[in-house]
């Protein structure tokens, strides 16, 4: 039997995402959209690019043993990138979650081999992190790549999404993406700006509910060491309402079941595409839908009111 | 007279209101209005006379750091949202 493209890795598959037209969403013909369907990776998001990223930089570097124990803060896809990166590469792992995420990440996360330590729901991500940073401190046999400030993050997005859209495309003069670590933005951002100086780079960002903004003070506030707001050249937030909006549509449009920063994302390009004459936008959708199936705002008539105790990206 | 949303974190300065009300015509005047009127929550939005790296300021939905920062105009009857900076990203 002649066997001839194949893969010798799950992680070889990591990345060369699809890029696809979305004519049915575009607010004008003069407009074309696109979308980067970072779902497609091999666990279903767009972090297996950063987990594959931060594994391969710590081995070069000699950071990172073998058999070490890998700890990281993360609500879900970052988790689950680095369950298989790390069962293919021989590192356990634990990870530092809200309590407050959907069980579907739960049950994948511990499917796929990881061990679970949850952080107090009403602190959202901020008190993962926190959590994290205090469990490596106290323990440093463990080792963690820390998405947040780890220069592998956005550097998996420059030379890999980045790189990808302008291998594809004449032109870019928007590029939309959700803002979580930065990561996408800062590294896909600046291949893009490289290829295309004048291309609108924007951020998709939550409005949280008051719900999981349960922090002390101000100043327990998280800014990602690999953010720099300054690169950024929009930054809009988008309510819960309209990422649901924006995932109705691409779903019922154009057949594309996207994650909720994908709905916040398209709601974000859709406005700005309006206000271009003509001209090529590219939206980067991190994840399916699939993990969100469980949550009741596929077809909620109040959306906030099932969304709102959540972080959702 | 622009509307003032107010995160949870920052409501016992203002008496639990979810939302206030505060002059300007920039979001830095606005931001004195509020530091005048409720000076323990001034101090807390801002360091050093500037916007605390901590705070994200938002007028019609838009961060003012990716617009004209303090000096973003805020039009009458507009709305700006503060939020505590929070880790995003799953």
């Amino acid at each position: 039997m002649a066997v001839s493209a194949h893969a010798s890795s799950l992680l070889d598959l990591v990345g060369s995402t699809p890029l696809v037209e979305l004519p049915r969403v575009s607010p004008k013909p003069s407009v074309r959209l696109f979308a980067k369907l970072e779902g497609q990776n091999p666990t279903g998001s767009i972090k297996d690019r950063v987990a594959k990223a931060m594994l391969d930089a710590a081995e070069a570097s000699g950071e990172l043993e073998r058999g070490r124990r890998l700890l990281e803060p993360t609500s879900g896809n970052t988790g689950i990138a680095l369950a298989l990166a790390a069962k293919l590469r021989g590192y356990p792992l634990t990870c530092v979650m809200p309590a407050s995420v959907t069980e579907e990440r739960r049950r994948l996360l511990r499917l796929y081999g990881a061990e679970i330590v949850e952080s107090p729901g009403d602190e959202g991500s901020n008190g993962a992190v926190r959590l994290a940073l205090e469990l490596a401190e106290r323990d440093p046999s463990l080792f963690m790549p820390f998405q947040y400030a780890n220069e592998a993050n956005p550097r998996a997005h420059y030379e890999g999404t980045g790189a990808e859209i302008v291998a594809a495309l004449d032109r870019v003069d928007i590029l939309v993406a959700g803002l979580g670590t930065g990561g996408t933005l800062m590294g896909a951002g600046d291949r893009v700006r490289e290829s295309f100086p004048d291309v609108v780079v924007a951020a998709a960002e939550p409005l949280p509910g008051d719900e999981v903004m349960g922090l002390r003070s101000l100043a327990d506030g998280y800014v990602p060491p690999i953010l720099d707001v300054s690169r950024l050249d929009r930054k809009i937030l988008v309510t819960n309402e309209d990422a649901v909006r924006g995932l109705r549509l691409l779903l019922g449009e154009e057949g594309v079941l996207g994650g909720v920063s994908s709905g916040a994302v398209i709601h974000t390009a859709i406005g700005l595409a309006e206000e271009l004459d003509h001209g090529v936008v590219v939206c980067v959708l991190a994840d399916g839908g699939w993990k969100y199936l469980s949550a009741g705002f596929w077809d909620a008539d109040d959306v906030d009111a099932e969304m709102g105790q959540s972080l959702w990206w | 007279m622009v509307a003032v949303r107010i995160p949870p974190t920052l409501r016992g300065e203002v008496g639990g209101a979810r939302e206030i009300r505060a002059e300007g015509e920039t979001v830095a005047d606005v931001l004195d209005d509020i530091a005048l009127r409720y000076p323990a929550l001034g101090s807390q939005l801002l360091e050093d006379g500037d916007l605390a790296s901590y705070v994200n300021v938002y007028v019609g939905g838009e961060d003012i750091r990716t617009r004209d920062g303090v000096d973003t105009p805020v039009a009458d009857g507009a709305q700006l949202i503060l939020l505590p900076a929070l880790a995003g990203g799953c």
